[in-house]
């Protein structure tokens, strides 16, 4: 009894997962549907692949049950009398099941029953055949994945079926996706050239690499002039469309690059550019954020399990607090000394930089960390033509341009940007209007680090966070405020994105190395030509 | 303002404009400074006295305009270094000496030729040259300090080390910006003396604001305001000048 | 004034007398202790010393040269550990030549790593790497060269102080990138080893150890006269004043970039020595050395050390050196806190490094009064002041 309610419920599962309800089964399909499935237990794989064939014929819903079981391998015959039966390991029992009437065959013992065997050649016909019947499920989506792949089959024996999928169809989208690998099977296998052409024309109209790539294989292999020029054409207009799409794909990489390199530069903006300070440490910073991440959702992991997709929206103040108080202690304990000797300034923050590399690894290992995903910066959309752009991407890019946007509105809109500016461009004047300029330059100082620990939160998404996490973006992210030039945080933003995007595209060609490479060289050049950057102010402030 | 002789005209500043970040520090600026002559120019702070002279010794380009010196040649297309060695010399406004060497090496380096690394490599000393520093060091006043770190001479002593450099570079045209600034009565007495006294063999150009100082220079005088010539004149008739006496009232 | 002869010049100092005649009487007393001495003998030095020590004297040099840029005309090169690395390949590569067939492949065309990639032909590059003359010419000649070409742009559009720091950094991380690439013909992520011998001596052996420590002591004493000539010259004084008041130095009507092209050249031949000497006796290079962070613990030697003095840089490197060896050893987890500290406690409080703190400069004060007595009594008791 309780072994009968265990097949039941996996049958459930099989059968959804398959996406046919089988409740829905027509008993006047029984017996031709029990003499195919009978047929599967053929001596030869040619009669077993007929019988592949004539099982999907009957159209029964059941039969891709009994399909994909042959697929996986659990599909068996009893030996005494040659009946086909399913089967399912449960715990040590074995459990055989009559396809036809979907009970139990309750006489049989596991070791009775023979496993029906089948090659490559089969397999790869039965994942056909599987595609094929659910062109039918009742499920949108599935009968959209099934158009897919019985397009990625390729197989002529699927037309039948799918010629009855289009008939029936009503959903466009999916349709169109039948009609694809319709015209894909009758371009390939077809012998009537109008049909043919036809085909090759609506092949025309995807954009896809696949496609392109069946157009190409026709092009250069059919003896029928008219079909070959005619999918050379549709081919070149193919592989116009995806090269367009590729550029975007290109470009949305080399923004994402870009957001990453801007948020790692911009703290960086802000202290060297404003304040002339050469934080070394600012990639510890960084690293500084993304444990803080760690530390928050290790904490909600264990007391609050349900406000896991909350954890980035409480690590990013945290983040911010958390570095910019390290930044205060920095600038009060060790920057403030060295103010007017920038290279000092460098070599102390560097060392700065060792000692919280080193920290960290003592503290938690020198190991990556494991930081989660929410779930919706999980994820991707997808199109047909190859262009994915990840969620946690896009939600890294929109952050850069927030944090930029609202550095932007602090500097510009609020007392303490009045006073940072101010002691930039005149400290004595500022210090005698009553500006304490010692704490202006350590909450600068913290601004900076902060924003640095909130990079770090975006970073723990997509990088992996250990020790060494800061050292990997500080290089780039001098080569950003370099490039862009100092104290203009539209400098930053312009070289982050042109840096970003221009490696991408580079990368293609040079690959990741030498694509960095030429960048690195090319900025080196760039600096000769101007010694301040792209945004380089002429006055005097700038002047060291 | 009349068109210079070329033949006697040592610095031909014409039309010269220059501009930070949309400020106009120097408007049209016109000005012309015979073979041998000791001007004074003054104006008030920010008029751009010192921008003229960033313009004149190529720390600064101008956005239009020509810099012309000794009848031909056009200073706005040398550096600083390349105008250094036509024979301009200039002392700053704020003085800089190199802090860490000695008045007497100071002096040395200032010294005229042997600009080249591999010359300064193997470089010895003549007599002749030892000879001529402990004469400037004489002029300067600065012989019983010659060993010290020019770091640590007074302001008034820094100012004259820098004259004194200026006078090693034996140039044609000395640019001097507020030389007695921070001076005692008696060294910015002395020091008008020694102006007047270099002002024999070549040309100067003095900037100060100390009018008792420019008075006892006795020389022509240009009034600067807002980038460009307000009057030009002796200090009597300057002064009578309207408009300049509401430049410096004025404000 | 300062025309005496560049060693009795160096006589009147005892700081550099005292550092000099140790390291020329280490240079023969270290390979004499190791080699004549039986190894059962309390004042045998063991070969693996005699090795360590010489590392640290290839470190000195480079220190050296870190100091000659930065202490002398304040450039603050963070990619010196690039011309040292180059230098080290130029050696690394004459001594892959000299393998030949004994490689594991036993290919005598070609390097093993070559082999192992399927390489054909040995790519032009690595022409002449066979003779010896030619190697040592590319140690001086290719850091130089990379040092004039990159300096030649830097120096003369300006580029100073911080962003001159940041592009030396940029430039050795790019190539850090690319000697990590197997195309590059450099034999990738594992660089070049299992060197055998140079000119027909084997690297193991005692004797061959104990020359190269004796040459890199030499050549530190070398590097020391060569950078003393510099600094004393007016070429010393102008790059001085460079550093100390730039433009003031270009009002003057000197080149800048032409005195800074100059000692940046010199300064990367030095380090390229230094690197030269370095491979053979740790016997291997790989792309590690053009890291970034190798470059900047250089100036940490130097800043420790003292820069702005020739013995400083010389110093420090040895200190510094030595304690790195003893700590990573001993408390491993230490070391990286004690760096960073040294990088902090040295900026902050000891901005003339050791050989600058009082109590050091007071004492060797009163040795060169003592000195400087004993050798011109007459000035003195006029109470004159000898330079
Ligand atoms: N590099 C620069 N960037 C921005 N503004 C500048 C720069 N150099 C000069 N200025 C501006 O140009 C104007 C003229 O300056 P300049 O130094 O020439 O005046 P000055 O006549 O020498 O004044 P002072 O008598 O105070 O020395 C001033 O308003 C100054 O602020
Ligand atoms: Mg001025």
């Amino acid at each position: 009894m309780l072994s009968k309610t265990l097949a039941m419920r996996w049958l459930v599962v099989l059968s959804v997962f398959i996406g046919l309800g089988f409740g829905s089964s027509t008993p006047a399909h029984a017996d031709e549907f029990s003499d195919a499935v009978q047929a599967l237990n053929a001596d030869n794989n040619t009669d077993k692949a007929a019988a592949i064939e004539a099982l999907s014929a009957t159209g029964d819903e059941r039969a891709a049950t009994v399909l994909s079981a042959l697929l996986n391998g659990t599909l068996f015959y009893r030996q005494s009398d040659g009946l086909v039966v399913l089967s399912k390991e449960s715990g040590n029992v074995t459990i055989l099941i009559d396809p036809s009437t979907m009970n139990e065959v309750a006489d049989v013992s596991g070791s009775e029953a023979k496993k029906i065997r089948i090659n490559n050649k089969l397999r790869g016909q039965l994942k056909g055949v599987l595609g094929a019947l659910t062109l039918l499920s009742k499920d949108a989506d599935k009968r959209q994945n099934a158009a897919d792949e019985v397009f990625k089959a390729n197989d002529p024996s699927m037309l039948p079926v799918l010629q009855k999928a289009i008939a029936r169809e009503s959903d466009p989208d999916v349709k169109g996706r039948m009609l694809r690998a319709q015209a894909a099977i009758i371009l390939e296998y077809s012998e009537d050239t109008a049909a043919r052409l036809k085909a090759a024309q609506t092949l025309g109209e995807f954009t896809d690499p696949d496609i392109s790539a069946l157009l190409g294989k026709i092009a250069n292999t059919s003896t029928d002039p008219e079909v070959k020029k005619l999918a050379k054409d549709m081919q070149d207009s193919v592989e116009g469309r995806l090269a367009a799409w590729s550029f975007l794909g290109n470009l949305f990489q080399g923004v994402s690059l870009g957001s990453v390199l801007l948020l790692a530069a911009v703290g960086l903006a802000i202290t060297f550019g404003v304040m002339g300070v050469i934080n070394m440490a600012h990639g510890e910073m960084v690293m500084l954020g993304a444990y803080t991440t760690f530390m928050v959702q290790d904490v909600i992991r264990t007391h609050f399990p349900a406000a896991f997709d909350w954890s980035l929206a409480i690590a990013v103040p945290a983040a911010f607090l958390v570095t910019g108080a390290v930044g205060i202690l920095v600038e009060r304990g060790i920057i403030r000394w060295l103010y007017g000797r920038p290279l000092e300034t460098l070599l102390a923050t560097w060392g700065l930089s060792l000692m919280l590399q080193q920290l960290i690894r003592t503290l938690f290992g020198p190991t990556n960390q494991e930081v989660g995903n929410p779930s919706w910066m999980s994820g991707a959309i997808e199109t047909s033509t190859g262009l994915v752009l990840t969620y946690n991407r896009i939600w890294i890019i929109v952050f850069s341009l927030a944090v930029l946007g609202m550095l932007a509105l602090v500097t510009r809109k609020t007392m303490f940007g009045l006073q940072m500016r101010a002691v930039t461009q005149n400290r004595a004047m500022a210090n005698s209007m009553g500006i304490r300029s010692g704490w202006v330059d350590a909450l600068t100082f913290a601004l900076g680090s902060g924003i640095a620990g909130m990079a770090g939160v975006a970073l723990s998404q997509i990088d992996n966070v250990s020790p060494n996490l800061g050292q990997t973006y500080i290089i780039d992210s001098f080569m950003v405020v370099v490039f862009g030039g100092v104290g203009n945080l539209w400098g930053t933003l312009v070289g982050a994105f042109s840096l970003g995007i221009v490696n991408k595209f580079l990368e293609p060609y040079a690959g990741a190395v030498l694509g960095k490479i030429f960048v690195l060289v090319g900025i080196i050049l760039f600096i000769q030509k101007r010694p301040r950057g792209l945004f380089a102010l002429k006055g005097r402030s700038v002047e060291g | 303002m009349n068109k210079p002789h070329a033949s006697n005209t040592i610095l031909y500043l014409d039309g010269v404009s220059v501009s930070f970040d949309g400020f106009k520090a120097l408007n049209d600026l016109s000005l012309y400074v015979e073979e041998g002559e000791l001007r004074a120019i003054i104006g008030p702070n920010g008029a751009g006295k010192t921008t003229m002279m960033d313009v004149i010794t190529g720390k600064t380009r101008p956005d239009k305009g020509d810099v012309i010196f000794n009848g031909g040649v056009d200073l706005t297309q040398l550096d600083e270094a390349a105008i250094a060695n036509l024979g301009i010399g200039r002392k700053f406004q704020k003085p800089t000496v190199f802090e860490n060497h000695t008045v007497f090496d100071n002096l040395e380096l200032a010294l005229k030729g042997h600009r080249r690394p591999q010359s300064s490599l193997f470089f010895r000393l003549s007599g002749e040259q030892q000879y001529r520093i402990n004469e400037v060091l004489g002029i300067i006043a600065l012989t019983d300090v010659h060993m010290m770190q020019a770091g640590s001479l007074s302001h008034g002593q820094k100012q004259w080390l820098e004259i004194g450099m200026l006078l090693m570079q034996d140039p044609d045209l000395l640019l001097v910006d507020e030389p007695v600034a921070g001076m005692t009565d008696a060294e910015t007495e002395a020091t008008a003396v020694l102006l007047k006294d270099i002002a024999k063999t070549r040309s100067v150009v003095v900037v100060e604001h100390d009018m008792v100082f420019v008075k006892s220079l006795d020389c022509r005088v240009n009034v600067l305001h807002e980038g460009s010539v307000l009057a030009e004149g002796s200090l009597d008739v300057v002064q009578q000048n309207e408009q300049v006496i509401e430049v410096y009232l004025g404000r | 004034m300062t025309h005496q002869p560049l060693l009795l010049r160096i006589v009147k100092e005892p700081m550099a007398v005292s550092l000099l005649s140790v390291l020329i009487l280490a240079a023969f007393l270290v390979p004499m202790l190791n080699l004549m001495l039986p190894s059962d003998s309390a004042f045998h030095v063991p070969s693996y010393v005699v090795t360590l020590l010489g590392k640290y004297l290839t470190y000195a040099l480079l220190a050296l040269s870190v100091d000659l840029v930065w202490g002398y005309c304040g450039i603050l090169s963070l990619g010196h550990g690039a011309f040292f690395a180059l230098g080290g390949y130029a050696m690394g590569m004459y001594m892959m030549r000299q393998i030949g067939d004994r490689g594991v492949y036993g290919n005598a065309e070609l390097p093993d790593f070559m082999v192992f990639l399927n390489w054909q032909e040995l790519p032009w590059y690595w022409y002449g790497f066979d003779s010896f003359g030619f190697a040592m010419l590319m140690v001086v000649l290719v850091p130089g060269l990379l040092a004039f070409v990159f300096g030649w742009f830097a120096f003369r559009s300006r580029v100073t102080g911080v962003y001159l720091s940041i592009i030396t950094q940029a430039m050795t991380y790019a190539l850090l990138l690319a000697f990590f690439r197997n195309d590059m013909g450099f034999g990738g992520n594992n660089g070049l080893t299992d060197f055998k011998d140079i000119l027909g001596f084997g690297l193991q052996t005692d004797g061959m150890r104990a020359t190269l420590f004796f040459l890199s002591a030499m050549a530190v004493v070398t590097g020391y006269l060569v950078c003393r000539f510099i600094v004393d010259s007016r070429l010393g004084r102008v790059i001085v004043a460079i550093r100390d008041a730039e433009s003031r130095t270009r009002f003057l009507g000197y080149r800048v970039e032409y005195y800074k092209l100059f000692v940046f050249t010199v300064s990367a031949v030095l380090a390229g020595i230094a690197g030269a000497l370095y491979v053979p006796q740790v016997g291997i290079i790989n792309p590690s050395e053009f890291s970034p962070a190798n470059s900047i613990e250089i100036v940490i030697w130097v800043a420790l050390g003292g820069r702005g003095s020739l013995t400083g840089p010389i110093i420090g490197a040895l200190v510094v050196n030595y304690a790195k060896s003893y700590f990573t050893g001993a408390l491993p987890e230490v070391w990286l806190f004690m760096l960073g500290g040294l990088f902090i406690f040295s900026t902050l409080f000891l901005p003339k490094g050791l050989v600058g703190t009082k109590a050091i400069s007071d004492a060797f004060e009163e040795q060169r009064l003592r000195l400087a007595k004993f050798l011109r009594p007459y000035d003195y008791a006029e109470g004159g002041e000898g330079r």
